[in-house]
């Protein structure tokens, strides 16, 4: 049963984190190069047209419920298991959502970049 | 990709690392929170680690959505997980940490990984819709 929460909390932190990250870079994207922006408008109108962006904060409180599911988890397994696990499955599930969701160009140089990096987060916090 | 641009996904990499470093650090000091007493963490937000921290990781945020702004997800996650590496080399050479074989081929492996990213274009380039629709069509002509 414990290992059943612990699995459903990897789940639910990994989803929330992709949840978060593709949110945040959509509302970037919609919002452009800030470097240009700021050049054209000024620093104050970029931190305006930042914090007027609604899918930006829907990003951040994902990434809120991804820390503290995260901490939930901790809570109950180990974080040799926690760490790897959440971190590895994040690169994945970032990249299969930036694909449909962005309509990124996930080629494969970027898949082998993913997998490339995925096992080698494993080997860095498992040993 | 420009030398500013370098210069943002480098300093995701610091301010990332640095970040959890100060907050680690810091929260040694306050000790252990008991669940109970959740509002014990409100006197870690007087510990100087802490705020460094909190200063540390909010930069962090800035650049990683500045980096957001002209580069893809797929572009900038694994380009800066050269962080995990960095993390490495200082706690082997820094820290006279014990690095195993197993975490040097991880070290590897994430390198690849980066050097394969950093050789591809940084962003997907959508053409605009409105280019192709009949009505521009009959516009051009």
């Amino acid at each position: 049963m414990r290992s059943l929460y612990t699995w459903l909390c990897i789940l639910s932190t990994v989803c929330a984190a992709t949840a978060g990250d593709v949110l945040i870079a959509k509302a970037m994207r919609r919002i452009g190069d800030l470097g240009h922006y700021r050049r054209k408008h000024g620093s104050l109108q970029v931190i305006a047209r930042v914090l007027s962006s609604g899918l930006l904060f829907g990003g951040i409180f994902f990434m809120a419920i991804a820390f503290f599911s995260n901490l939930v988890g901790l809570s109950w397994a180990d974080l040799s298991l926690m760490g790897p696990a959440s971190a590895a499955l994040t690169f994945v599930t970032n990249a299969i959502a930036a694909k449909f969701f962005l309509h990124e160009n996930v080629d494969r140089r970027r898949w082998f970049a993913t997998i490339f990096v995925c096992c080698g987060v494993v080997l860095l916090t498992r040993s | 990709m420009t030398l500013r641009k370098y210069l943002v996904l480098l300093s995701i990499v610091v301010f990332g690392s640095t970040g959890d470093s100060f907050l680690a650090r810091g929260m040694r000091d306050v000790g252990t929170i008991d669940v109970h007493h959740l509002p014990d963490l409100l006197h870690a937000l007087a510990n100087p680690w802490v705020i460094f921290g909190i200063f540390s990781l909010l930069a962090f945020m800035s650049c990683y959505m500045t980096a957001l702004s002209f580069a893809d997800l797929t572009f900038v996650l694994p380009a800066t997980s050269i962080g995990y590496v960095v993390m490495t080399f200082l706690g082997h050479f820094w820290l006279h940490e014990h690095v195993s074989p197993m975490r040097w081929a991880g070290v590897v492996l994430i390198t690849a990984g980066v050097g394969v990213i950093a050789g591809g274009p940084s962003r997907t380039e959508h053409p605009p819709t409105h280019a192709a629709s009949p009505e521009s069509l009959q516009e051009r002509q």
